[in-house]
């Protein structure tokens, strides 16, 4: 197995809200190894961005967030380090890429400057030869004359160049983890296919680790190594992607492939019936099971590990448990 | 079939006026809509898919007259109304309704659902015992407890406001629904159940559907047609089952492989298009798509190909579309 880039323990985000404690994230544990792209899947409002903002560092230092758990970077624990430590990994070792490409970059910067931003600060460079690093960058990422284009302010780039402009910026340090939060969800299909090839053969050529945050399964199955499913706050199935698919363990993973449309099948869709609950006051026990159709009482009452049920597939369910103790 | 047609539209264009600075005369235009025909048969579902900014809700509006169209006719029923005054559309307009993208917009947030639901009702003089009774049955049609009645927009879901949508298109029983990317806001699993829902009610009332979306899989599933549109007008058109395993149109194809596929065992051969839409203020002369197109040939760049039937009820604008004929897709599944 390759150097674990990133490995995160037991992590519980809440926000003390007016109406209380949002338990956005509670307790996620998972590990990203080198050249690995993970993708963490889940409806909106599931936590997994917020996963992600943790992670950077983006959240946890107002008053009414509460941070717990480990965050461990390449062996370090980063979970508590000071906030210039931050800035010296955020950037170089780590990167992000928001959703949003239209709001993510700077109006008033051309793209070019916002590109070379990083190994300036980062790794002390001249004006000019970070310059030469983001037109080599926007080549990188496929936007043609990029001699041209450095010197362009975001509103003259479409969202599709603006999204290679961004991805373009968050690799100019060459990290050893992007963290893609919804890259393509902005995007039309066509240049979501775009965007996606670029990111896998970016992974291919640098061998970083890429946490993919999206909704869309279809975007799992193409781009991802290893899946995390998320639901309400918790991580409720973890395995490969062909082994997610093939063999879907909790109900919800089930549920949630059942229900989308597949390209040349009219089969009626089966669906979850309700919806997520609040996370201001989450059921007691698996979280999942008001809208499960399995649920016992014992879902009701305690909330289920994720265990491994074979070879690396593991799940947060006691009906796992109980067909394994059955046997 | 010539009987069954509850909409025709004849070469149906919208074009917007552009600003371009405070001296210049020369007026530019947006063409959002450029010379469309289509006609939808009743009782069907028919989706129009494609990429943002190539006129498919500017068509959908034009329909219903929420837009005034710059040039060509829009026959309902039978009935020309293209030119009707507000008063014969406001009583045609029981006929056909809309149902919106952003269920967080769309309903009135200082409106009980009760009086959302009611408002189509009182417009057209509904007696209120008769009003109730409606808005009654609808909510339990859309599967929301009559109790809830009193309730305000924020009070609910997404998908729950998405249901109250569509309670509100069918409170006057019409015949004709457009649909702008209804599911597009919501969860894949909430999803699915305003789709079911969908085709729940149209079996139920009969209903004709402009299923307007981008997302290929969700069209594919409602529709019994669908319409692929490219900068302002239709570039294919054809039974749905059919445009998958026999695609003709380049860009159609392109489309078709560019979905994700939640299979990981699939191993797809995708055809990358090249670039990005061109500007509907200065589209390319000829084939729209011959930028982007692999094939483009001389032609393509001179004249602008027709939208010809090539196969029975299978239309293509594409001058070449006798190479791509009867050729089962291999690129997808």
């Amino acid at each position: 197995m390759k150097e674990v880039v990133l490995e995160v323990k037991n992590l519980k985000t809440h926000f003390r809200t007016r109406k209380g404690i949002v338990k956005a994230v509670d307790g996620v544990s998972f590990k990203v190894h080198k050249g690995e792209t993970f993708a963490l899947v889940g409806e909106s409002g599931c936590g997994k961005s917020v996963t992600c903002m943790t992670i950077m560092g983006l959240i946890g230092r107002k008053k009414n967030e509460v941070v717990e758990g480990d965050i461990f970077f390449k062996g370090r624990n980063i979970t508590n380090i000071s906030k210039e430590e931050r800035r010296k990994l955020r950037g170089k070792n780590m990167s992000i890429i928001f959703q949003d490409p239209m709001t993510s970059l700077n109006p008033v910067y051309t793209v070019g400057t916002q590109i070379a931003e990083m190994p300036i600060i980062h790794e002390g460079k001249s004006q000019s030869k970070a310059k030469e690093i983001a037109v080599n960058m926007l080549k990188k990422v496929g936007i043609p004359s990029p001699d041209k284009r450095v010197d362009e302010y975001p509103h003259q780039f479409s969202g599709g160049m603006r999204q290679r402009g961004v991805i373009g910026m968050s690799l100019a340090c060459n990290p050893e983890l992007l963290i893609a939060d919804e890259p393509t969800t902005a995007l039309d299909v066509t240049i979501q296919a775009q965007i996606l090839e670029l990111l896998r053969k970016l992974k291919e050529d640098t061998e970083s680790a890429i946490i993919m945050i999206t909704h869309d399964l279809g975007v799992v199955a193409e781009v991802s190594d290893s899946v995390g499913v998320m639901y309400a706050g918790t991580l409720v199935e973890k395995a490969l992607v062909k082994e997610l698919f093939k063999k879907p363990l909790h109900p919800y993973t089930k549920g949630l492939l059942k229900s989308i449309p597949k390209p040349g099948s009219k089969e009626r869709l089966t669906i979850i019936e309700g919806q997520p609950p609040d996370l201001h006051n989450a059921p007691k026990g698996c979280k999942f099971y008001p809208r499960c159709s399995y649920a016992m009482d014992k879902c009701r009452e305690e909330m289920p590990k994720l265990i491994e049920i074979e070879n690396g597939h593991k799940a947060a369910c006691w009906l796992n448990e109980v067909n394994k103790n059955g046997k | 079939m010539e009987n069954n047609i509850l909409v025709e539209v004849k070469n149906l264009k919208k074009y917007f006026p552009v600003k371009s600075g405070i001296l210049s005369r020369k007026k530019n235009y947006l063409k959002a809509v450029d010379g469309l025909n289509l006609k939808i048969y009743k009782g069907e579902t028919i989706g129009l898919v494609g990429e943002s900014g190539c006129g498919k809700s500017t068509t959908g509006r034009l329909i219903l007259r929420l837009l005034e169209p710059t040039e060509g006719k829009i026959f309902f029923d039978g009935k020309e109304i293209t030119d009707l005054d507000k008063n014969k559309l406001k009583s045609m307009r029981k006929d056909f309704q809309m149902v919106f993208q952003d269920p967080y917009a769309c309903l009135n947030p200082r409106l009980s659902i009760k009086s959302i639901i009611e408002e189509p009702l009182k417009t057209h003089k509904y007696r209120p015992s008769e009003r109730k009774k409606t808005v009654k049955d609808l909510l339990e049609k859309v599967g929301i407890p009559k109790s809830y009645m009193d309730r305000y927009p924020h009070e609910f879901s997404g998908g729950q406001r998405q249901r109250i949508g569509i309670a509100r298109a069918l409170a006057l029983n019409p015949k004709f629904i457009v649909a702008d990317e209804p599911v597009a806001a919501l969860d894949v699993s909430i999803q699915a159940q305003i789709l079911n829902l969908m085709s729940d009610l149209q079996d139920e009332y009969n209903l004709t559907y402009l299923f307007i979306a981008h997302d290929l899989s969700v069209v594919q599933y409602i529709s019994d047609r669908i319409g692929v549109m490219y900068l302002g007008s239709l570039v294919e058109l054809s039974e749905s089952q059919e445009l998958f395993d026999y695609t003709i149109h380049p860009y159609t194809r392109a489309l078709l492989s560019a979905i994700p596929i939640p299979d990981p065992e699939i191993e797809k051969r995708q055809i990358n298009l090249e670039g990005e839409i061109p500007s509907p203020i200065n589209p390319p002369d000829g084939c729209r798509f011959h930028t982007r197109c692999p094939y483009a040939e001389e032609i393509c760049r001179e004249k602008r190909p027709e939208f010809r039937e090539v196969k029975k009820e299978h239309y293509v604008a594409c001058h070449l579309a006798e190479k791509f004929i009867n050729k089962q897709n291999t690129e997808i599944r």
